[in-house]
């Protein structure tokens, strides 16, 4: 708990600002707001295209693409449903695939009367869910190196398993199971958050 | 009805990334329509990738970029009024976005006979590995036995599913790999309507069925 205390003192604060910054776009089209978002983003959208194997001026295309994105649907942005780094996440990730797979990634729509919701939310599960992104930040800042850039090599770079065990220069099961450790440590801990609320 | 088999963490994770392909992106996301659970956990996903956007390093961005974005969002209009659409009371059996990949509701649907009792739809998703198609199966049908060479992915959405030692309702997803063998057949009570995600072609065991394949392009 006291890490989890430590880690909000720092990244909290830069998150709850990039937060905030989106919500006064929202409001009254603040480009200051958008400025410091820029800042903050471009850089790291950028290096992301480009993970996923864009050349740098298409890397840089796609990354004004989602900044334009960020202004356009700074209403659509919840804070109590995610952070600002994983919303725009989201959008760049939704750009990727139509820039550079030209293919679509289909979702589902909470309209749509087929729709299953999640039911009464409670005030409390309401929080855990803001709480969700906290638990799993604090997990991905626990693990080693080694299982971390598995991970980021699975998530960011499309690699199969065995591409990147060839990367690594590690033997493929190891590749798997430090995977499969990383995800079962993810979901401890956010199991451990449910077990509280219990 | 509580739907008790989830998608797999590899299944998930594909899709929070965004490396899956796009049939089986539609099963992931058909799933996730229906069930709550799922949608917390690629919640979760989605969190690790905004840690890890995050966690990446800065590229250097030109100084010009951030004037030239600032140019074109002066330019934007009044963001538009979002689409209104009129409520429906329709009772859906297949959830979005795999209804409008179909091009409707059940009995919408032009199915094509497949073998007796088992009916298709092939659903177009241009530049995927993968095929889907929606099945249905008349109550009781067995479907001819069967192995892999790839993955399969299956779906239920109406009637139950038999598959080994499992019973599959509503919202319930099977992963089978090259390893599995299995002769799944729909439940006594009612068709069983299945969106089934192939990424190679099924070998079939027996020869009759084998010389129906190619007809049929499963």
């Amino acid at each position: 708990m006291v890490a989890l205390e430590e880690l909000r003192g720092e990244e909290n604060a830069v998150a709850a600002s990039l937060a905030d910054c989106i919500a006064r776009i929202s409001v009254s089209k603040d480009e200051a707001s958008f400025e410091v978002l820029f800042r903050y983003f471009a850089p790291r959208l950028k290096s992301y295209f480009m993970r996923l194997g864009a050349d740098a001026s298409a890397a840089e295309e796609v990354t004004q693409e989602a900044m334009v994105q960020v202004w356009r649907n700074a209403g659509q942005f919840d804070q109590s449903k995610a952070s600002a780094s994983t919303w725009i996440f989201t959008i760049a990730r939704n750009l990727s695939i139509d820039a550079f797979r030209r293919t679509r990634r289909p979702s589902f729509d909470p309209s749509d009367p087929a729709f299953i919701p999640d039911g009464e939310m409670l005030p409390d599960v309401q929080l855990e869910r803001a709480e969700t992104e906290q638990r799993v930040r604090l997990v991905m800042n626990s693990l080693s190196p080694n299982e971390k850039s598995v991970l980021m090599l699975s998530f960011y770079e499309n690699f199969s398993h065995g591409e990147i065990a060839e990367r690594l220069g590690i033997p493929l099961g190891t590749v798997k199971s430090r995977i499969r450790l990383a995800f079962a440590r993810i979901r401890a801990a956010l199991d451990t958050r449910q077990g509280e609320q219990q | 009805m509580t739907i008790k088999f989830h998608l797999s963490d590899d299944l998930l994770l594909g899709y929070s990334a965004g490396s899956l392909d796009e049939a089986s992106s539609l099963l992931v996301a058909s799933h996730l329509a229906l069930c709550p659970h799922c949608r917390a956990r690629n919640s979760s996903l989605d969190s690790l990738g905004g840690y890890m956007l995050d966690a990446l390093p800065e590229a250097s961005v030109p100084t010009v970029m951030m004037s030239s974005v600032l140019a074109r969002i002066r330019c934007e209009s009044e963001v538009a009024s979002p689409v209104t659409r009129s409520p429906s009371v329709a009772n859906f059996l297949i959830p979005e976005p795999l209804r409008s990949y179909v091009g409707g509701d059940v009995e919408d649907l032009n199915w094509i006979r497949m073998a007796p009792r088992v009916h298709q739809i092939q659903i177009n998703t241009p530049n995927s590995r993968s095929q889907a198609r929606l099945l249905r199966f008349q109550s009781g049908t067995s479907v001819p036995a069967h192995g892999h060479r790839g993955r399969e992915l299956t779906l239920v959405l109406t009637g139950s599913l038999c598959d080994r030692d499992a019973i599959l309702y509503r919202g319930d997803i099977a992963e089978t790999d090259e390893r599995t063998e299995h002769q799944p057949h729909a439940g006594p009570d009612e068709d069983c309507i299945c969106l089934a995600v192939t990424d190679a072609p099924l070998r079939f065991k027996s020869m009759f069925a084998r010389l129906l394949q190619p007809l049929f392009g499963i």
